[in-house]
């Protein structure tokens, strides 16, 4: 089972952009075999702050091992994206 | 008495400020960073910026002002441990009221896509919050601000990252990289600069092979500041910012030290003023040390602490030539009322002399200070700034009350005659004391003579300067048919005019007698007249009486006669007396 955290900042565009564009790429590649967490800094700073959070959006794979981090909005090609987090096995 | 002095073109600002306890910065800033606002600090690599930054929170930390330090660059835990050498404020980062967020990205960080700075600003907010902080530093920001996309994107965050900070009044600095060669335009923190409500740039450059730092206020919102470059420096206490001038009113006295010289404290009436700066130049060997060291030891004796900078010689090597001329200086030191600094052992800039010098003679609470030459500070690499330093020393030591004596090397080839000194500080210094060479009939003499000296009448006569065993004694100086004689020719027109006193009074004592023999005599001769006038007199007396007696008795007989010849003979009328 893949474990992702996805923080975001309230409403901002960036944000926004981040869930749509994350939500394709689960639904293309990774049908249901998945757990997404979404966290909003401004409603929880502590966990920015514990986390380590500083830019917005962050999307964090917690498992499976190596704990990978990608900042931005997952705009670019989704190859790219797959590929920082190591996704391309898990590509049916 | 303190004078007032206005200062000129430095308006009176009403914005409250932050002090940074980074010394000079508060002065040329007029009390420190704008209170509630957001600084920028510019500089290029090494140039001091986290330094600052840290600085700035620490005394934050100090006034209870607890402070967030954002560190992107480099973690938090390695700039700690990178300032722990540091004393004063920089001290123990690790016990005062201080949160320092590890802000460095990842080396493997991905990014896919724009992203925006809104988590760490939740982040901090709430930090913030927690600990009430008053202040907050972001060093390296450049850093996080290449990560995005675009310049609009840059722009945008900066944009908010400020908006949040005007928001809270958090009194807040953001460090910069500064590139050299680009255009202020192109760099991502160029718009930064109109923005903030305060611009410092930090230059880090090498003149000659030696190091020079530079601060400089580019704008504060609000406020006046010094425009000017100052030379700063990276002391044992971090950022050290060379203090401009004019800032401090000294206190004035009317007292008097002696200049350890007898009748050059006469020639000065009195000595040297308390708190002046005395100026002794000359060319090597006229005995400017030895005047100082005269000083010093004046000063020792009267017990005020004192302390004597060599930049020629050992501590050791001082003491014992200034011994060989009567100048016994070590058991000063023994007691501790003297102390003799090698700067020999001081590498670095003027302005690193500067403040070493200041450093320690606060330490030892100097009343009276030697230097010794000064001159050197303008050595290979800081002819620019040695001036600029030999006045902020004599300014400073006037603000506290230090009497200074310095000594100046002449370039023997560059003057012969009383040139100014290299550093032009002879028209700062209150008393300027020239040492010259006469070189006259074989032999070197040293002739001192005071320039100036402000504020008190003073000898213009110059003076031989005579160094023995028993000290340093001044000598009057001959002059005849326009020129100065010393020395060996001095000594002998002083021996060849006690001869000719000596004639002179022999041949009056002479002279009188003859006169006294010769009056005598006339006297003699006066009286051996008058008695041969006398016998003469007698003699004429007795002539006239003898005649008177014979011609009576001629007569007398020629009647006789005729009566006894009857008168028949023939009248003879004259009958010879014989």
């Amino acid at each position: 089972m893949l474990k992702f955290r996805l923080y975001v900042a309230g409403g901002t565009s960036n944000s926004m952009q981040a869930i749509a564009n994350f939500k394709v790429i689960c639904a293309q590649h990774l049908s249901d075999r998945y757990e997404l967490e979404i966290v909003d800094v401004i409603r929880e700073p502590e966990r920015a702050l514990a986390d380590g959070i500083l830019m917005t959006p962050t999307l964090v794979k917690i498992a499976p091992a190596p704990i990978t981090r990608i900042i931005g909005t997952l705009s670019q090609a989704h190859a790219t994206t797959l590929h920082a987090l190591g996704l391309e096995a898990h590509v049916a | 008495m303190t004078s007032p002095r206005t200062t000129l073109g430095r308006p009176k600002s009403s914005t409250p400020k932050a002090p940074t306890g980074i010394i000079g910065f508060d002065e040329i800033t007029g009390g420190g960073l704008p209170r509630g606002r957001t600084t920028l600090l510019v500089g290029g690599p090494g140039s001091g910026k986290t330094v600052f930054a840290l600085q700035f929170l620490a005394h934050g930390a100090e006034c209870k002002e607890p402070g967030i330090f954002v560190a992107f660059e480099e973690t938090a835990d390695r700039i700690i441990t990178n300032v722990e050498g540091f004393g004063g404020a920089l001290g123990d980062l690790r016990r005062k009221n201080l949160y320092f967020m590890d802000a460095k990205p990842t080396p493997d960080l991905v990014q896919s896509g724009d992203f925006d700075l809104t988590g760490m600003i939740a982040a901090l907010d709430a930090q913030m919050k927690t600990m009430k902080a008053g202040r907050i530093a972001f060093d390296a920001l450049d850093i996080v601000l290449a990560l995005l996309p675009d310049a609009t994107a840059r722009r945008r965050e900066v944009f908010r990252l400020h908006e949040w900070l005007s928001g809270r009044g958090i009194t807040s600095l953001i460090t910069a990289k500064a590139e050299r060669g680009t255009s202020r335009g192109d760099q991502p923190f160029g718009f930064m600069q109109f923005m903030v409500d305060c611009a410092v740039t930090l230059n880090h450059s090498v003149v000659m092979g030696v190091s020079q730092r530079n601060i400089r206020v580019q704008k504060y919102r609000g406020s006046g500041f010094d425009e000017n470059e100052s030379p700063f420096l990276i002391g044992s206490r971090g950022v050290e910012v060379a203090r401009a001038l004019g800032r401090v009113d000294a206190e004035i006295t009317d007292e008097r030290v002696s200049s350890g010289v007898k009748r050059l404290d006469t020639m000065l009436e009195g000595g040297y003023y308390r708190g002046a700066s005395v100026l002794i130049t000359g060319f090597p060997g006229t005995a400017k040390t030895t005047l100082s060291g005269a000083f010093a030891e004046a000063a020792c004796q009267r017990g005020e602490r004192t302390m004597f900078v060599s930049f020629d010689s050992d501590g050791n090597e001082v003491i014992r030539n200034l011994a060989s001329v009567g100048i016994k200086l070590d058991r000063f030191v023994k007691s501790g009322v003297l102390q003799v600094i090698s700067a020999r052992t001081i590498t670095g800039s003027a302005e690193t002399y500067l403040v070493r010098i200041k450093t320690l003679s606060t330490e030892h609470k100097a009343r009276c200070l030697v230097i010794d030459p000064v001159s050197t500070l303008s050595k290979s690499g800081n002819e620019l700034t040695a001036h600029s330093v030999a006045e902020r020393l004599i300014d400073w030591s006037k603000a506290a009350g230090i009497t200074l004596v310095c000594t100046s090397l002449l370039d023997e080839i560059a003057s012969q005659s009383e040139g100014g000194s290299p550093l032009q500080i002879s028209t700062l210094a209150d008393t300027w004391i020239h040492l010259n060479y006469l070189v006259q009939a074989g032999e070197r003499n040293r002739g001192m003579s005071i320039i100036k000296s402000r504020g008190t009448a003073h000898s213009n006569q110059v003076r031989e300067l005579i160094l023995s065993d028993a000290g340093v004694t001044l000598a009057d100086i001959y002059t005849a048919g326009g020129e100065v004689l010393m020395g060996t020719l001095r000594w002998e027109k002083e021996s060849a005019e006690r001869l000719a006193t000596e004639v002179g009074e022999v041949a009056g004592k002479l002279k009188r007698v003859r006169l006294d023999a010769e009056e005598a005599e006339l006297e003699v001769r006066l009286k051996s007249l008058q008695v041969e006038l006398e016998a003469k007199q007698v003699e004429k007396a007795l002539l006239v009486r003898t005649t008177a007696t014979r011609e009576r008795e001629l007569s007398g007989g020629r009647s006789r006669m005729r009566e006894l010849r009857g008168g028949d003979a023939t009248k003879t009328p004259e009958v010879t007396t014989q």
